[in-house]
This record gives structure tokens, C-alpha cells and sequence, in this order.
């Protein structure tokens, strides 16, 4: 029945295209994790900061405005930290270089790692924050009762946007797991070599403190 | 009751071959359960699928109602609010996954094939696959009530980190239920394809085909292309659980707001999904009833495509307050807007194809006609919706709640009923009791705005979704809902009672069972044979 195969081939033809469309669709949700990064990144739209120390850029301050920015610390359950900062809020100008102190407070008797991850609202402020030195760059290790106060060095571009008075900068605390596990590993061992050095792990990578001492 | 005019005898084309079976060899089928395990008739699978949907839409109805009751005066009363939140959540996930998606792609089994004059679907066994795939599905999403920390809790649209981060530990369950229910649409989308692009009678061409016909062609490419990003969406959430990546945690470099625009890329094509096939329905019996053809139909079928192509450019007007750039907001908000474009040529169409015509008011026009008034309604609580400062008040407020269910109850819920009614002659050879009928729609119409009415004065008033417990001074608009509500769940009994009794016997139906039927369906006897257009009928080009 020749009507009959050309229905068959029709029905394999169909067939074949839309399994292919779908798992085109399946694959473009996963394309879209990267896609929605990049788009991040380039436009700040969801407040993530660059977690790359930027260098410097000398430009004039300009002394005509003052932002406003503030900042919030938040811890999060699953992590027995604080985290608390010298001051609530700032007044810069544009171009200007400041520094914050961040002291970070861990609670427990055991050590314990954690990262503070940072947000910037209004979004469109995002890509006008350098930030020359951060904790949020990496991982931290906190002994048992320890106290570490670190800087957070920073500077607003200038070009930003007019209509932009406040900015307020997040950070909230959360732990690491997979350095938990390991750090729970280390302290079974007793090991009182202790690999896990915290200023190994805090110090900041030799560039960025090239030009954090050139802010300071 | 029958049409008040008695109807017109058949035209039998002389190529309409009816059929009895057994005249073309098909093996006897087996008896008992194994000839439900193993059909691969597009009709027994139909059925299948309707007698599946009615069956959860009790289940997710009498989840709905466990809501209804713990509302119903302020204070808590009757549950834990842990298993309140399952109630809400289970509700959501049974009625759209199990219900309303099912109900169609029965309906879809059972007309398609007989609509475009085609003997079966394109791929029997796989249709076969696809709806065992579901009781399979549901009975496993359903155990998670069971389970040591109790079911899916974060509502049904299972935002992450709630479903990941806090989530129960049956949530790996919930994720392969929802997995093997989106394989089943999409398998059942691929045969729905498969069948109207290769199957229709000779002569019939695209712009031939019944509107019921279009609205699934379109939806089932809607299936095609999101179905998968559920499926992806899900996928991250159980790696994120259970394999430690971090799709959705800051904590590990991503981001939760990455979830909601995932998932609502899949969701909002998701409601039109829901609604499509509606359309289609209420396009079919308007005319019927209205005893003209349907007007605009070219116009119908842009306008169909029209709204499945922008679905896919409005998703974040579900999420206009997780701080969205302000031009995104307003994109976001004018695309929503142009969806109300395409919606209101086709309730013009309606309304036009009613204006001047012989209207008599049987119980599927009835459910028909509260389709188009209701879902205007909701259509315009979601153009309220649309407008983006608006919405910073409204979001996750009773007024949304009110918006998708006039949109899905009076809406998708009642054309599923009327397609019910107006096919039933055709299943079972009978006409259902009309006069039980009009008591289910008159009962079903008060009852659904005595549910849904008072939500949007209580959203608007700021009562928040999703709470077991509520302000007292949202008592009285709960307390109308909750008596609505039981009021319509009970009359819905009404509807089984009126579907047993025609499929056990009733007022004889002839092949045409309404005057003003034109389709190809109506050219087979009632009941429908087990088979039908064995050799394709000639199709003859009517009036669209």
C-alpha cells in the first residue's frame, strides 16, 4: 500500500524531528546556566560582584557627589559565624579610594570553613564597584573561638550611573561543605601540624596585595 | 435532553467505512485488566486517560478542600501548617500534572483521530506507553505524603532553594514522578504530531482541520519545546541535592533567581499548555450550538499561534519584584500586555459567532459560555497583573490566586467538561441526562464564584498566599471561599453521576448527535466502533 509507507516514512520523519528539537530544548537548559552568567556579568543584573581583585584605576575623585554605601552581613544556618562591620554605612565620592574592617567571629569550639558571598544593589551599580581587596575572593578557614578582622578595599568608578545615590553591598555567610568535610577529617587526626594554616588561606594572592598597598 | 430540533439523519459517505473489527483482522483482544494493560486503541487509551484525570481531579480537589477547611476562620484548627503547605503543594502539582493535562490528552486520544479522519494515532504503542507512564508517575508523587518528612511542601512552583536547600527528603521522589509525567506529555506530544501531520483524510489540508485539532498541534509544540526544560530545571535540582553541584546555591557561585527564570521559562508556556486545547473545544461547540459557522476561523488559528509565540517573551512577569533592570520590567510588561492582542480577537470571534445565530442552551453551550465569560475575567485580573508597579503589590497575594484559577477552573475545567458533554453521545451512544446536566453547571457556576470572587477582594486587601493562617480581617472573604468551595466539590459528584448513567444507558444518540455538528466525528455512528476510518472517508471542504 503505497499511501500507507509514505504515512510511515511521514510519521518517521516527524518523529525523528522532534526528538531532535527535544533534545535541543534539554541541552539549551542546561546552555542557558553559562548564558545567564555571562549575561550577569556583563550587565551586574543580579547584583554578583566580579570574584577577581581588580587593580586600581587612577582617575580624579570626583568631589561634586557623595554615595552613599552601606553595608549588611548576614549569617546563614549550617555555619556557627558572625560577621560584623566597623561601620553601617560610608560616604564616598566617585573615584575615591576607601577601606572597610569586616570581623568575622567564629562561635564554635571546632574549626570550620566558610565563604562570605557578596550582592550589590541597585544592580546597575554593580559593574561600578572595584573591589581592589576582598575576603569574599576566597574560602576562609576559622579555628575554634578565632576572631579575624580583614579590609575590604574598594573604589567607585566614575562613570556611575547619575541617578544613583545609595549602594548597599550583602554579604552573607555561608559554609563550605566539601572543606568541612575535610576539616573535620583533619581535626579527627589530631593533626596539630595543621596544613590548613588560616593566614596561608587568607593571605590574598600577591597581586591584589601589590594593589591593596598601593590603596593603603 | 436532546437539542430542542430533532436531529438531521446522517450523511454517510459512501468511503466512511464503519466499521466492525473483525472484518479486518484485528486479533480478539484479551479480557479483563490485560486488555486496558495492553490496548493500543487511540479510543480505550482516551478513555483511559479521562477515567485517570477524573480520578486525580478528586484527589488534588479533596487536597484543595483540606485548604479550604483550615481557612476557613482565622486561627489554626484543623492541620499543621507542614501539612498545610503539603496540601497547597499537592494540590497545585496533582491538578495541572495529573488533571487538567491528562483530561486533554484524552480528549486529544479520543477526537483527534476521528476528527482528521484517521483510523488510529501514528504510534499506538507508544500512546499505549505514554499513559501507563502516568498512574506509575502519580502513585510515586502521591506515596511522598507518607514519607518521613512528609511531601513536597514548597509549592508547586517548587522555587529553589525551598525545594533544594530545605526541602523534605522525598524530594528525589518528587523529582522522578515529575520526570516520568513529562516524559508521558511528551511522548504523547510526538504522537499528536506524528498523527496530524501524516494521518489526515485525503483532501484535508492544514487550514481543514477542526480547531480542536490546531490548538493541539500548536500545544503539543509547546510540549515539545519546554517540556525539556522542566526536565532540565529538575535535573540541576537533584544534582544540586544529591551531587553536591550548585546550580542554585550562592553559596557554591550560583544563584536562586537562575531557578525561578528556568522554571518560568518552562511555566508560563506551561499555562498556555492548559489552555490551548480549551480554545479549541469552545470553538467546536459555539458554532455547534450557535447553529453558524465559527467566525474568523483563519483568524483563530494566527491567533492560537500568535499566543504560543509569546509565551515564550513574558516569563518574568512572574518574577517582576526579584529586582529586575527596569528595562526588563518594562519588556516584560508591554509582551505580557500583547498577549491580550490575540486572546481578544478570538473571544471577538465567539461573541461574533453567537451575535444573529439559533442559540439553544444545552449543557455544553451552558459550560461554554460561562468558558468565554469567566476566563475574560481572569483574563483581566492578569492584564492587572501585567502592569509591573501594580504587580509589586499584588505578587503572591490572594489576587493571583484568584487570576489563574478563574483562568484554570471556569476556564480550562469547564471547556474539559463541556468537550465531555458534547462528545459524550458520540462514546457511549447516549445523551447524558440534561436536566442532571444543567443542575452540575448552574451548581458548578455558583460555586466557583462563590470560591473564587471573594480571593480577589482579600488579595487586593494584601492577604499573602500560601498561609494556614490569616489576619481577621480576611475572615469573611475566607469563609464565602470555603463554602463555595465545598459547594463545588460536592456538585461535582453530580458529574460522575451524570457521566455513569450515560455510559450505562440514556436517551439514544444518532451518528450526529447535535443539528449543528459538522465535523468529521459526527459521520461515524454512536458509540464510535472500536475502529474507525479503516479507509481514510473523503473529506468535503466546508464553509471555513
Amino acid at each position: 500500500m503505497n499511501s500507507q509507507e509514505q504515512t510511515q516514512v511521514g510519521v518517521r520523519r516527524t518523529v525523528i524531528r522532534t526528538v531532535a528539537v527535544l533534545v535541543g530544548m534539554f541541552g539549551f537548559a542546561f546552555a542557558l546556566v553559562p548564558l545567564y552568567d555571562v549575561f550577569c556579568r556583563i550587565t551586574g543584573l543580579n547584583g554578583k560582584v566580579d570574584a577577581t581583585a581588580q587593580s586600581i584605576v587612577h582617575e580624579e575623585v570626583d568631589e561634586s557627589r557623595y554615595i552613599n554605601v552601606q553595608f549588611i552581613t548576614r549569617g546563614s544556618p549550617g555555619l556557627p559565624w558572625q560577621m560584623s562591620v566597623e561601620m553601617r554605612q560610608m560616604s564616598v565620592h566617585p573615584g575615591q579610594m576607601a577601606e572597610v574592617d569586616f570581623t568575622f567571629t567564629n562561635n564554635s569550639h571546632s574549626e570550620s570553613w566558610g565563604r562570605a558571598v557578596p550582592s550589590v544593589s541597585p544592580s546597575a551599580a554593580t559593574t561600578h564597584l572595584r573591589k581592589i581587596s576582598c575576603f569574599c575572593f576566597q574560602e576562609q578557614l576559622l579555628k575554634g573561638e578565632e576572631r579575624l578582622t580583614i579590609p575590604l578595599v574598594f573604589q567607585l568608578a566614575r562613570d556611575l550611573p547619575a541617578d544613583i545615590n545609595t549602594i548597599t553591598l550583602v554579604y552573607t555567610l555561608y559554609p563550605v561543605e566539601h572543606a568541612i568535610r575535610n576539616a573535620s577529617l583533619n581535626s579527627a587526626k589530631s593533626d596539630l601540624e595543621n596544613e590548613n594554616d588560616p593566614n596561608n588561606n587568607l593571605s590574598i594572592d600577591p597581586k591584589n596585595n601589590k594593589a591593596a598597598g598601593e590603596a593603603i | 435532553m436532546a437539542p430542542k430540533l430533532p436531529p438531521q439523519p446522517p450523511l454517510q459517505h459512501s468511503s466512511t467505512a464503519v466499521a466492525d473489527g473483525q472484518s479486518h483482522g484485528h486479533a480478539a483482544p484479551p479480557k479483563g485488566i490485560l486488555r486496558w494493560l495492553l490496548t493500543t486503541n487511540h479510543k480505550e487509551i482516551g478513555s483511559l486517560y479521562l477515567i485517570f484525570s477524573l480520578t486525580m481531579f478528586f484527589i488534588g480537589g479533596i487536597f484543595a478542600l483540606v485548604v479550604r477547611a483550615e481557612l476557613f476562620q482565622p486561627g489554626l484548627q484543623l492541620v499543621e501548617p507542614e501539612f498545610f503547605n503539603q496540601m497547597t503543594t499537592m494540590h497545585g502539582l496533582i491538578m495541572v500534572f495529573a488533571a487538567v493535562m491528562p483530561a486533554f490528552t484524552g480528549l486529544a486520544n479520543w477526537m483527534i483521530p476521528l476528527q482528521i479522519g484517521a483510523p488510529d494515532m501514528a504510534l499506538p504503542r507508544l500512546n499505549n506507553f505514554s499513559f501507563w507512564l502516568l498512574p506509575v508517575a502519580f502513585t510515586l508523587l502521591l506515596s511522598t505524603l507518607f514519607m518521613p518528612g512528609g511531601g513536597p511542601n514548597f509549592g508547586w512552583t517548587f522555587y529553589a532553594p525551598l525545594s533544594t536547600t530545605y526541602a523534605p527528603p522525598s524530594t528525589t521522589f518528587f523529582i522522578l514522578a515529575l520526570h516520568i509525567a513529562g516524559i508521558s506529555s511528551i511522548l504523547g506530544a510526538i504522537n499528536i504530531i506524528a498523527t496530524i501531520l501524516n494521518m489526515r483524510a485525503p483532501g484535508m489540508r492544514l487550514m481543514d482541520m477542526p480547531l480542536f485539532v490546531w490548538t493541539w498541534l500548536i500545544t503539543a509544540f509547546l510540549l515539545i519545546a519546554v517540556m525539556p526544560v522542566l526536565a532540565g530545571v529538575i535535573t540541576m535540582m537533584l544534582m544540586d541535592i544529591n551531587f553536591g553541584t550548585s546550580f542554585f546555591d550562592a553559596a557554591g557561585g550560583g544563584d536562586p533567581v537562575l531557578f525561578q527564570h528556568l522554571f518560568w521559562f518552562f511555566g508560563h508556556p506551561e499555562v498556555y499548555i492548559m489552555i490551548l486545547p480549551a480554545f479549541g473545544i469552545v470553538s467546536a461547540i459555539i458554532p455547534t450550538f450557535a447553529r453558524k459557522p465559527l467566525f474568523g476561523y483563519a483568524s483563530m488559528v494566527y491567533a492560537t499561534a500568535a499566543i504560543a509565540l509569546l509565551s515564550f517573551l513574558v516569563w518574568a512577569h512572574h518574577m517582576f519584584i526579584v529586582g529586575l533592570p527596569l528595562v526588563a520590567e518594562l519588556f516584560f510588561m508591554y509582551s505580557t500586555m500583547l498577549i491580550a492582542v490575540p486572546t481578544g480577537v478570538k473571544v471577538f470571534n465567539w461573541v461574533t459567532t453567537l451575535f444573529r445565530g439559533s442559540i439553544s442552551f444545552e449543557s455544553p453551550m451552558l459550560f461554554s459560555l460561562a468558558f468565554v465569560v469567566l476566563f475574560t475575567i481572569g483574563g483581566f485580573s492578569g492584564l492587572m497583573l501585567a502592569i509591573a508597579p501594580a504587580d509589586f503589590q499584588y505578587h503572591d497575594t490572594y489576587f493571583v490566586v484568584a487570576h489563574f484559577h478563574y483562568v484554570l477552573v471556569p476556564g480550562a475545567i469547564f471547556a474539559i467538561m463541556a468537550g465531555v458533554y458534547y462528545w459524550l453521545p458520540k462514546w457511549t451512544g447516549h445523551y447524558p441526562n440534561e436536566r442532571l446536566a444543567q443542575w452540575h453547571f448552574w451548581f458548578s457556576i455558583i460555586g466557583v464564584n462563590l470560591t473564587f470572587f471573594p480571593m480577589h477582594f482579600a488579595g487586593l486587601a494584601g492577604m499573602p498566599r500560601r498561609i494556614p493562617d490569616y489576619a481577621l480581617q480576611f475572615a469573611d472573604f475566607n469563609l464565602l471561599s470555603s463554602i463555595g468551595a465545598f459547594f463545588f466539590g460536592a456538585s461535582q459528584l453530580l458529574f460522575v453521576l451524570g457521566v455513569i448513567l450515560c455510559i450505562r444507558g440514556g436517551k439514544k444518540a444518532p451518528a450526529k448527535a447535535w443539528e449543528g455538528a459538522v465535523d468529521l466525528e459526527w459521520t461515524v455512528p454512536s458509540p464510535a466502533p472500536l475502529h474507525t476510518f479503516e479507509t481514510p472517508p473523503v473529506f468535503h471542504r466546508t464553509s471555513h
